[in-house]
């Protein structure tokens, strides 16, 4: 299980999701026009979870099983998104509202950033006393 | 990190609508380019995309191939005309002019939405490398 980072906490690892969520996000936009493509996104509270290492353990019957905690990657749980006009070539995306919800995570993505950059100027301020 | 390979997806999707642009627009630019033949009558060109996973959970899109419409020429009858055969009839592509007009209009919307998407990353890049400066 990871453990909270002792300067910036949740900080890190949010970053790190909504980075994640724009490659996701960018990659639903990327194919708005292939047949049959699926849009997925990441649901920031659920995987944050999984980062901090908050999620129940996996029970393991076996010695070589894989705990499944402590989520190294967070690319994995991904949820696919409902259209709310289905398309005749089953292609979920829906550009306005991927360009939504990428400008909704690079605004999160600039807030956690703002909030990384005050924390590093209190260290500074800590350290250096003026 | 994970906006890199968002600029490299940004990226892929610019190649493959401006194939989509460039395709459509020789479908516009040879809508009457006709032909003695109905064998060398132009057919319209489409390209067709495809998913292609550039790490775990990042889809890109590539372009598979460029599908090439089978579709009976159209035969006009101008018996005038230089290229004209035997019969007097000289062939024309089936190639609908307002379908790619259409299909113009959607590829250079995709096209800007990803260099908008391009534009954003760059500042959150940017601003991510800019940390801890001030």
């Amino acid at each position: 299980m990871p453990t909270p980072d002792p300067l910036f906490g949740a900080l890190a690892p949010a970053l790190r999701v909504h980075g994640e969520r724009l490659g996701v996000l960018a990659g639903n936009i990327a194919n708005a026009d292939t047949p049959g493509f699926k849009a997925r996104d990441i649901d920031f509270r659920n995987v944050l979870q999984g980062v901090q290492g908050a999620q129940l353990p996996a029970t393991r019957t076996q010695p070589g099983h894989l705990d499944g905690g402590g989520i190294s990657s967070v690319g994995s749980p991904t949820q696919w998104r409902v259209p709310t006009q289905p398309s005749a070539d089953g292609n979920t995306v829906e550009t306005p509202v991927e360009q939504a919800a990428y400008m909704d995570a690079a605004l999160r993505y600039q807030a956690a950033l703002r909030f990384i950059d005050g924390r590093m100027s209190s260290y500074r301020l800590a350290i250096q006393g003026s | 990190m994970a906006s890199y390979s968002t600029l490299e997806l940004a990226g892929m999707a610019l190649a493959a609508q401006s194939t989509r642009l460039n395709t459509t627009a020789s479908n516009l630019a040879n809508a009457n380019t006709v032909a003695g033949r109905p064998e060398d009558v132009y057919q319209a060109r489409h390209p067709v995309f495809e998913t292609v996973l550039i790490q775990a959970g990042h889809a890109g899109v590539a372009v598979r191939e460029i599908h090439q419409e089978q579709a009976e020429p159209l035969a006009r009858y101008q018996p005038g005309h230089p290229l004209a055969d035997e019969q007097g009839y000289v062939y024309a592509p089936r190639v609908d002019v307002v379908e790619a007009m259409a299909d113009m209009l959607s590829a250079s919307r995709s096209y800007q939405s990803s260099l908008d998407m391009m534009s954003t990353t760059k500042d959150l890049l940017q601003r991510t490398l800019e940390t801890g400066r001030g």
